[in-house]
């Protein structure tokens, strides 16, 4: 196989094709691509990572340790822009550039200079994020969500920040509209929309949430950019403005946000569990509905993050109600994803472990969030460290988890080798653990009174502070370990067949791993 | 998925010995009113129906994983749908969220009725203090307390907080100044607003909690039930202090309460300040000025507290000028202050009143009026010479 690819490769593309880093800055095609968003969320979950070791260093017990109060409001804050917009969203960005030109039978993306154009926007704007730590004031500490009036009152980190957020919106924009155009023209003759697999059926309904949303944040940061700058009052009641304005706005590109960075990951999941179970999916039907209907009800739930900035009673329970509507899709898949498990023939290799380990946390994770829902509950433990667990909990066990498990998993067909399978069941088992070690105990904390965002606390949330404060160093450090495995894979190891797992379908699978430059030159024909 | 359930009740059984077990709390503060109650039964309720789910869903999964893996020789069905389960999941979970929605919404609709209060306290957030004024109000207790007057800052010194060696506090964070002190039994409406960025007045055992917004009046209202010293924090991350604003509430008995505001009423004219029981005369007038100065009814007075340029940095200036925080020229430090004051005190009055680098206009305080901010400068000035 490798020699045919070679012989193809040399053919087509004999008269163009730069080495070195010329190779990455023009290259179009779309595992290039694909790779370099892939290396980049890495790279910004190390940074991001980075900034929580700062965090529960800080927390590890009370006292102010290492940091002034201020620097400690730029760590959460950039910690959460930068495992947001640099790590979970372009790592999912990195996956639809790999999978989905390989899954539909496409030789590359529909808009190949524009995908280029799409990742290159990302470095410029993880350089003004980052180096706005080092600008007069420091980078902003008004949380990731960068409220107004507080945001008002940064620092020119802020700036920062801001033009930070506009260009990474463009690229997810023009990301976005390359991956719907790619899979609504590029099909495989034979694959309707319900063949399509899962993980491109859950990246399309992601773009559109993308294409959606991402102006509607650009809004929202542009009136304060002006607000700070050219004397408007957006969100200035003496200027008959209204600070609550900006949350409406920022929460209605929030929360859909939100199922931008879950809905890739029950795709990847929903090409994992089948495979290792050597059963079909379940209720592939009611998956894609599920999906559907998860996006559409993440434009009608914004306002409960905000039930306490005092809404009627009537707003606070259409957006209790409308939120708790969204366990029954999400139940949905759960449900499926179990059925599917079951009377299977199970393995469990490393993308599976990951899988269920998703699977069962993640779903914690959505237990705690119908409890946020409940409106009276939400009053109690919103802005504490309950919603701090929640989230991490449907972020880290879900988005990233299902990312490691995509890895896993595709890592024999991007490289060509099989990875060290040992280390990578270590690399769950550390990650699981401690993982919940961290987050676990930031239940008792949130219910127990402690708000979050706090750079010291009493006395008497110490034990649990440094429960997770233990339990994140293992968790970072643990990551080096992934980056360990990976490396090793790329650099050699056992050589991977076309399709290394028995139970895997997709037309990626019928591609030599590794796979061609152009996946597909003529398409398949799918039945 | 044991190995994490294992280590985690190591974890706690350690805590269940340690000397501090006492202190280790895994749930909700013990409710003190209706509503907190309330909200606490419910999350029993949607915990335990959560825990019941969790188990039946993954009871099935771990069953399915001991058992139909290939390793034990399961062979692969191949089914991919069923119609009538797929309505039943669909269905069941619909009516179970009914179940919950029904309590919830009573209990939202009941803390939403602030009306017919006995007392009404107006709570302003500010950087990073809280300032209490005891409304004129028509309930019970009309005239009891109207118009007094606190503001309630973090009473931890700086040494417990920022030097390892210092024995903390037992109520390390959560203590405060002066306490918001009110009846036990009545109905208390809490009106909720900020001089600067959004605040949130929380305290948990009353199950209340209200962001407190700039430029607009929210509210929200609680009944106390116990008297004793409840505590909760500023929940909206409000700024580099937003940490050290805590919220302590005093419930006292109907008398205790009225012999209280009888003391504490007179406080609202500076010169009896000094009758002030518990405060010491400086905090005390410097509240009283600066919500004279905050209350735009007042402006016509202003002139008078806001020649008390002292009054003005004990209350909102020192926050800062105090400690030398965030860059600010350290109170009395001639050295700090000598390049400053080279500029002329007219460059350092507009810096005040229209804020400079960290420096937010009036201190973070836009109802200040200039005099008073001018006033302000001109103490602190003249005592870093």
């Amino acid at each position: 196989m490798e020699a045919v690819h070679g012989h193809d490769h040399a053919h087509d593309h004999g008269h163009d094709h730069p080495t070195g880093l010329m190779r990455w800055l023009t290259t179009t095609n779309h595992k290039d691509i694909g790779t370099m968003y892939l290396w980049f969320s890495f790279l910004m979950l190390l940074t991001g990572g980075t900034l929580a070791m700062g965090i529960r260093a800080e927390l590890f017990e009370p006292g102010m340790q290492f940091w002034r109060p201020e620097f400690f409001n730029q760590l959460t804050t950039m910690h959460g822009l930068i495992m947001v917009f640099g790590a979970i969203m372009p790592a999912f960005v990195g996956f639809a550039n790999w999978q989905i030109p390989m899954m539909i039978g496409a030789s590359d993306m529909a808009f190949a200079r524009m995908n280029n154009f799409s990742f290159w926007l990302l470095p410029p704007a993880a350089i003004l994020l980052v180096t706005s730590f080092f600008v007069p004031g420091g980078a902003t500490g008004a949380g990731w969500t960068l409220y107004a009036p507080l945001s008002v009152q940064q620092g020119m980190g802020m700036d920062l920040a801001i033009f930070a957020v506009h260009i990474m919106g463009a690229s997810s924009i023009m990301g976005s509209i390359n991956i719907i155009t790619t899979i609504l023209n590029m099909r495989a003759p034979g694959m309707t929309l319900m063949k399509m697999p899962m993980f491109v059926w859950t990246w399309l309904i992601t773009a559109y949430l993308l294409i959606a949303v991402m102006p509607v944040l650009a809004g929202a940061v542009t009136m304060l950019l002006t607000d700070r700058h050219f004397g408007t009052h957006f969100f200035n009641a003496a200027g008959g403005g209204d600070p609550v304005l900006y949350q409406h706005v920022f929460w209605f590109f929030g929360h859909p946000e939100v199922y931008i960075m879950i809905l890739p990951a029950f795709g990847i999941v929903s090409q994992i569990i089948p495979t290792f179970a050597r059963k079909p999916l379940f209720g592939y039907t009611s998956m894609v509905y599920a999906t559907a209907s998860i996006a559409i009800l993440s434009f009608i739930v914004w306002a409960h993050h905000m039930f306490v900035v005092g809404m009627p009673a009537a707003g606070q329970l259409f957006f209790m109600y409308a939120t708790m509507l969204i366990a029954v899709p999400t139940g949905v898949k759960v449900f499926n994803w179990v059925a599917t498990m079951w009377k299977g023939s199970m393995t469990f290799e490393t993308p599976m472990l990951f899988s269920v380990g998703f699977l069962f946390v993640f779903t914690m994770g959505g237990f705690t969030g119908l409890v946020c829902a409940i409106t009276p509950i939400d009053i109690q433990i919103q802005d504490t460290y309950y919603v701090v667990a929640h989230f991490h909990y449907v972020l880290v066990a879900g988005s990233l988890f299902a990312l490691f498990a995509g890895v896993y998993f595709w890592l024999p067909k991007w490289t060509g080798h099989m990875y060290d399978e040992k280390l990578g069941k270590l690399h769950f088992w550390l990650s699981i653990i401690f993982f919940n070690l961290t987050f676990f105990v930031m239940h008792f904390l949130g219910l127990a009174g402690m708000p979050r965002r706090i750079p010291d606390y009493a006395p008497q949330f110490a034990d649990f502070n440094m429960i997770a404060s233990l339990g994140a160093f293992g968790f970072g450090l643990t990551q080096l370990l992934f980056l360990y495995v990976v490396v090793k894979c790329i650099r050699g190891g056992e050589k991977a067949p076309a399709k290394p797992w028995d139970g895997a379908e997709g037309l990626e699978w019928t591609l030599p791993s590794p796979a061609p430059y152009h996946s597909f030159e003529t398409p398949p024909i799918v039945k | 998925m044991k190995k994490v359930l294992s280590l985690l009740a190591v974890a706690f059984a350690a805590l269940a010995n340690s000397p501090l077990a006492a202190a280790v709390q895994f749930g909700f503060q013990d409710p003190e009113t209706p509503i907190a109650r309330q909200i606490y039964s419910l999350h029993t309720l949607i915990l335990w129906i959560c825990v019941v789910i969790f188990v039946l869903v993954f009871g099935a999964m771990f069953y399915a994983i001991i058992n139909h893996r290939k390793s034990v020789g399961h062979k692969a069905a191949q089914f991919h749908e069923n119609t009538q389960v797929e309505i039943i999941w669909t269905l069941v979970p619909f009516l179970i969220l009914m179940g919950m929605a029904w309590p919830a919404t009573k209990t939202i609709i009941e803390m939403k009725d602030t009306s017919n209060p006995d007392l009404t306290i107006k709570a302003t957030g500010y950087q990073w203090l809280w300032g209490y004024e005891y409304v004129k109000g028509e309930g019970d207790l009309a005239g009891v307390s109207d118009g007094i007057q606190i503001f309630s800052r973090l009473a931890t010194p700086m040494e417990q907080i920022y030097d390892k060696s210092a024995n903390k506090d037992d109520h390390y964070l959560l203590e405060v100044d002066h306490e918001l002190v009110v009846p036990v039994n009545k109905k208390i409406r809490i009106l909720t607003t900020a001089a600067d960025v959004i605040h949130s007045w929380w305290v948990p055992a009353f199950g209340v909690k209200q962001d407190a917004i700039p430029g607009y009046i929210r509210d929200t209202w609680f009944k106390a039930e116990k008297t004793g010293v409840y505590r909760g924090q500023c929940a909206e991350l409000c700024g580099k202090e937003h940490g050290f604003m805590p919220i302590v509430v005093r419930v006292v008995d109907n008398a205790e309460f009225q012999d209280w505001a009888s003391k504490h009423r007179s406080d609202a004219s500076p010169a009896a300040a000094t009758s002030a029981p518990s405060a010491e005369a400086a905090p005390a007038a410097a509240e009283a000025t600066q919500v004279a100065a905050a209350e735009p009814a007042a402006s016509s007075g202003a002139s008078a507290p806001a020649a008390d340029g002292k009054a003005t940095y004990d209350g909102l200036c020192s926050a800062c000028h105090a400690m030398g925080i965030a860059g600010a020229p350290k109170f009395g430090d001639k050295a700090a202050w000598a390049p400053r004051i080279a500029q002329g005190v007219d460059t350092l009055h507009q810096h005040a009143i229209h804020g400079f680098k960290t420096m937010p206009a009036k201190g973070g305080n836009p109802a200040l009026s200039d005099a008073t901010v001018m006033a302000a400068v001109d103490y602190m000035v003249s005592q870093s010479k």
